[in-house]
């Protein structure tokens, strides 16, 4: 099977055919599902927050982040953006609490500095590495993804994304353009050299005494 | 879209980054709706510090709101009238909704259209 990111950009490949097949596949929302509760863990929130949902697509992340409860931190409030008409419009057909925004990641993130206390994404940020025409290639993209993070979150405020990336040079390109940004940045492997293995990148902005 | 969010949201454009007029963006056509949210004033003490609230108070004359104060409260629940300032707050940021118009720049005069509360935030790649 082919890597969705090497067929065709996000909001083209998202479509509503495919937009659909992917929020029904109950496997697929397992292990989604799954992968948010862990980077809520890595988050370490320590109360109700207001946080980015970067490729927020169709608002699976968004569900938990509100339904966290009171006893735990929660609820959280998100803003999710993604480039996906189609993902998006599912999302309002749940009706989810969270704001949503039509846009691409790789052209920034329009907040002001110090927005969000913390960022989440699931499975969005490798798409940032395919890019189809010269004045979009894949190290602009990630640096103003990277730069408009790093300054939309408040200090010491922190971002974890679990990311495919092709291979290890996709892996070190995206680890280091976050890095250059400002971010403090590490990898952390779930389950490695298996098949469920998964990666999170996790950052940390205005680095100091909050890195894990 | 909550107008808690356009608190925070700046005009995209690269060429409005640091400029003061491209913050807060500025309505046009906007239809409202209101819609219930959990009242969370753990929450709302959490985010008051980073709110900016001479752009709330832009936001909200142009949306027709004129009964907000002056300064932005200090974000303590003693009182009854403190309560009802922060009930207040929470209506307006949380459970006002712009779900039709349009968001426009001050500095480069881009529209960002709203449908259906979701902005549009794509840019044609010369403004990016
Ligand atoms: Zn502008």
């Amino acid at each position: 099977m082919s890597r969705p990111e090497e067929t065709l950009p996000p909001d083209l490949f998202y479509n509503d055919r495919e937009s659909r097949k992917y929020t029904t596949s109950s496997r697929i929302q397992n292990v989604q599902s799954d992968m948010t509760y862990r980077a809520l863990e890595l988050l370490q929130l320590n109360g109700p927050s207001l946080i980015l949902d970067i490729g927020c697509g169709s608002g699976l992340s968004g569900e938990i982040l509100s339904s966290v409860s009171p006893v735990d931190g929660g609820p959280h409030l998100w803003v999710g953006m993604d480039i996906s008409a189609s993902m998006l419009d599912i999302a309002l057909q749940k009706n989810v609490e969270g704001d949503l925004l039509l846009g691409d990641i790789g052209q920034g993130i329009p907040f002001r500095a110090g927005s969000f206390d913390a960022a989440v994404s699931i499975s969005a940020i490798q798409w940032l590495c395919n890019a189809e025409s010269s004045e979009a290639n894949p190290q602009g993209r990630l640096s103003r993804f990277f730069n408009g993070l790093y300054a939309s979150l408040r200090r010491g405020g922190r971002a974890v994304c679990q990311f495919y990336p092709k291979n290890d040079a996709q892996r070190s390109l995206i680890s280091s353009a976050a890095t250059k940004a400002g971010f403090g940045a590490g990898i952390l492997e779930d389950d490695p050299g298996t098949k469920k293995s998964k990666l999170y990148l996790v950052l940390t902005a205005g680095g100091g005494q909050d890195q894990g | 879209m909550k107008l808690l969010t356009v608190n925070f949201l700046t005009c995209a454009v690269k060429g409005c980054k640091g400029s003061a007029a491209s913050f807060p963006l500025h309505f046009e056509d906007a239809e409202l709706e209101q819609r219930e949210i959990g009242y969370n004033p753990t929450f709302l003490s959490n985010i008051l510090p980073r709110l900016d609230w001479d752009a709330i108070t832009t936001t909200a004359l142009e949306l027709g709101f004129t009964n907000l104060p002056a300064t932005k409260p200090d974000g303590s629940f003693e009182t009854a009238d403190e309560h009802k300032v922060m009930r207040d707050l929470h209506t307006l940021l949380m459970e006002t909704e712009v779900v039709q118009g349009k968001m426009v720049c001050r500095n480069c005069g881009h529209a960002y259209q709203i449908k259906e509360g979701i902005a549009n935030f794509l840019l044609p790649n010369h403004l990016v």
